[in-house]
């Protein structure tokens, strides 16, 4: 049966700029400087994560697990959410929400994050080492970095299950929430000559099935780390999509895949559409095909990415007929999702003026177009380049994603609450409330647990494997009841 | 519902009523020219100076 789909979404951010040109550099002083401006102390507890966990129940042979940093610059912020250096880059990891509504305003909160963040370091450094930060997926010349979902779904659904229903959605979504990108990086891409692609991230994949994230990238990821009781729970990383600025882009890459897990685990996999006989090269291909037109081979006909969406919007809105769609929102909520993703399928396919608004690649690509129309440039100029780039650039002064008209679901005064203020209705509630509430007892926390220190005998530690636990529901009453983090752990010990 | 309106829901099915339909979307057209003409002339006054240097220099390593 259908479980709550409690998600997040964690995003990599491009660095440029710093004292010494170092990514790494720049990254961490973005970290450091947020965390003094918003005096948040508390460290990220490394003990539960095991990225080499491998959800089909093996190591991959010859496959890496990512090293875990403990080095690097790593908070916990009072939305509960994780800011910290990924690698060489700034990353925020929004707070578990139950609903795809909440996804997009954490994830708008992140950004607000990372101006806040910027604008701190900025202040200490010399303009000509400015840092600024990009909400992107690539650099242009090949490295990529990740905009990561994760959803809850239960742990008795087979992994196969997943794969067989999941990779129709995964390489056909990007027609209506890629974010666009001119030009091709991977040789195959550029073999082409493609002047612009509607996904910035498809050309990187290269296997179906996997557990890396930086090699190899597969469209289904199988790191089987729940950050909850791994008897009941699994948390779905998926690592395909884009980067998007286009607040409805959000909403629907996270609603529909949202409906579309709980409807696997209502129905079973056997009423998905079929999957391509290649699916890395239809994820590419697709991509490329800016006429969606483009057809992959399955075992049952011949599908484009609009065919394969038009039939896993009718699995949604069965789903929210014959089963309990409250699992992924209240019906207003499940009902926004169909209507946008409906009306962003229809419009990418007839008409597209109608979803420049909504769309990321058709707002990037109609300024684009128009810039090489006015300009007369080639399809190689490098300020098609610099437009790209810029439509990421989270500089309010310099985003020409804040230029182009996109459609809007949250004001500025609500993400500015999101930034500091938890969601109500998952366990980020209960930490994140922690946070702003014991900062200096609170020696330090993640996703399942805290770690207080109480000021005599040992450290005590608060676990949470259940998402659904530590809601403002079950737990506000009892935090305004405590005077003290030694209070507050003895209630719950008892 | 007025027959504009119905032209604007039944999207890439319209074939009926030709007249209307080339007005509608000639005046919508030109709507859409100018908003882009000044979104353009808005992009052309924030985008980095050197373009080539800016492409050229945003250089990053992978992550995940």
């Amino acid at each position: 049966m259908p479980i709550a789909k409690v998600l997040g979404i964690e995003t990599e951010y491009g660095v440029a700029g710093g004292p010494d040109g170092d990514p790494i550099t720049a990254s961490t002083l973005v970290v450091n400087a947020y965390a003094q401006q918003s005096r948040t102390r508390v460290n990220w507890d490394f003990v539960d994560e095991s990225p080499g966990r491998d959800a089909r129940g093996r190591m991959g042979e010859g496959q890496l697990a990512p090293p875990i940093e403990t080095h690097l610059a790593n908070t916990v912020l009072t939305n509960g959410a994780r800011l910290y250096v990924d690698h060489a880059h700034p990353e925020y990891s929004s707070p578990e929400v139950r609903t795809p509504r909440e996804a997009v305003l954490y994830d708008l909160a992140g950004e607000q994050v990372m101006v806040r963040a910027m604008r701190a370091v900025n202040e200490t450094l010399p303009s000509e080492m400015a840092v600024t930060l990009y909400k992107n997926n690539s650099d242009g010349k090949g490295n990529s970095y990740g905009t990561h979902e994760n959803y809850l779904i239960e742990r008795q659904l087979p992994f196969t299950s997943v794969v067989r229903a999941m990779v129709p959605h995964f390489i056909s979504r990007a027609i209506i929430c890629g974010a666009g990108k001119v030009g091709a990086e991977t040789d195959e891409a550029r073999g082409y000559g493609v002047p612009f692609q509607l996904s910035a991230r498809a050309e990187f994949f290269e296997e179906v099935v996997g557990l890396e994230t930086t090699l190899k990238r597969p469209i289904i990821n199988t790191r089987d780390e729940p950050h909850s009781d791994p008897e009941r729970f699994r948390r779905l990383h998926v690592i395909n999509g884009d980067a998007n600025m286009s607040q409805v882009a959000t909403l629907v890459k996270v609603g529909s895949t949202s409906l579309l897990l709980a409807a696997l685990e209502f129905y079973g996999p056997e009423i998905f559409p079929p999957v391509p006989q290649r699916p890395v090269s239809s994820f590419h291909a697709f991509a490329r095909d800016l006429s969606l037109t483009a057809t992959t081979a399955t075992d049952a006909g011949s599908w484009s990415a609009a065919n394969y969406q038009e039939r896993l919007l009718e699995i949604a809105v069965r789903f929210t007929q014959e089963g309990d769609a409250s699992v992924v929102a209240p019906p207003d909520q499940v009902e926004e999702i169909l209507r946008e993703w409906q009306i962003l399928l229809e419009g990418v396919v007839n008409h597209r003026d109608a979803v420049c608004d909504r769309v990321d690649w058709l707002a990037k690509l109609r300024i684009v177009e128009g810039f090489r129309e006015r300009h007369q440039t080639t399809q190689l100029d490098a300020r098609l380049r610099a437009i790209d780039l810029q439509y990421h650039d989270i500089r309010p002064e310099k985003s020409l994603a804040q230029r182009v008209g996109l459609k809007a679901i949250f004001s500025a005064d609500e993400t500015n609450v999101a930034v500091s203020t938890p969601p109500a209705t998952t366990r980020a509630y209960f930490r994140g409330t922690c946070v702003a509430r014991f900062p200096d007892e609170l020696v330090s926390a993640n996703w399942d647990s805290l770690i207080f220190d109480v000021g005599k005998g040992p450290l005590r530690r608060v676990s949470m494997m259940d998402p659904l636990k530590g809601t403002a529901d079950l737990t506000q009453g009892l935090l305004s009841s405590v005077d003290s983090v030694e209070h507050l752990v003895q209630l719950l010990s008892d | 519902m007025s027959e504009q309106e119905q032209i604007k829901k039944t999207g890439h099915e319209r074939s009926t009523s030709p007249a209307t339909e080339l007005t509608s979307d000639a005046s919508k057209g030109e709507a859409l020219k100018a908003e882009l003409d000044s979104l353009l002339d808005e992009i052309d006054s924030v985008l980095e100076e050197n373009a080539e240097d800016f492409v050229r220099n945003y250089v990053q390593k992978g992550g995940e």
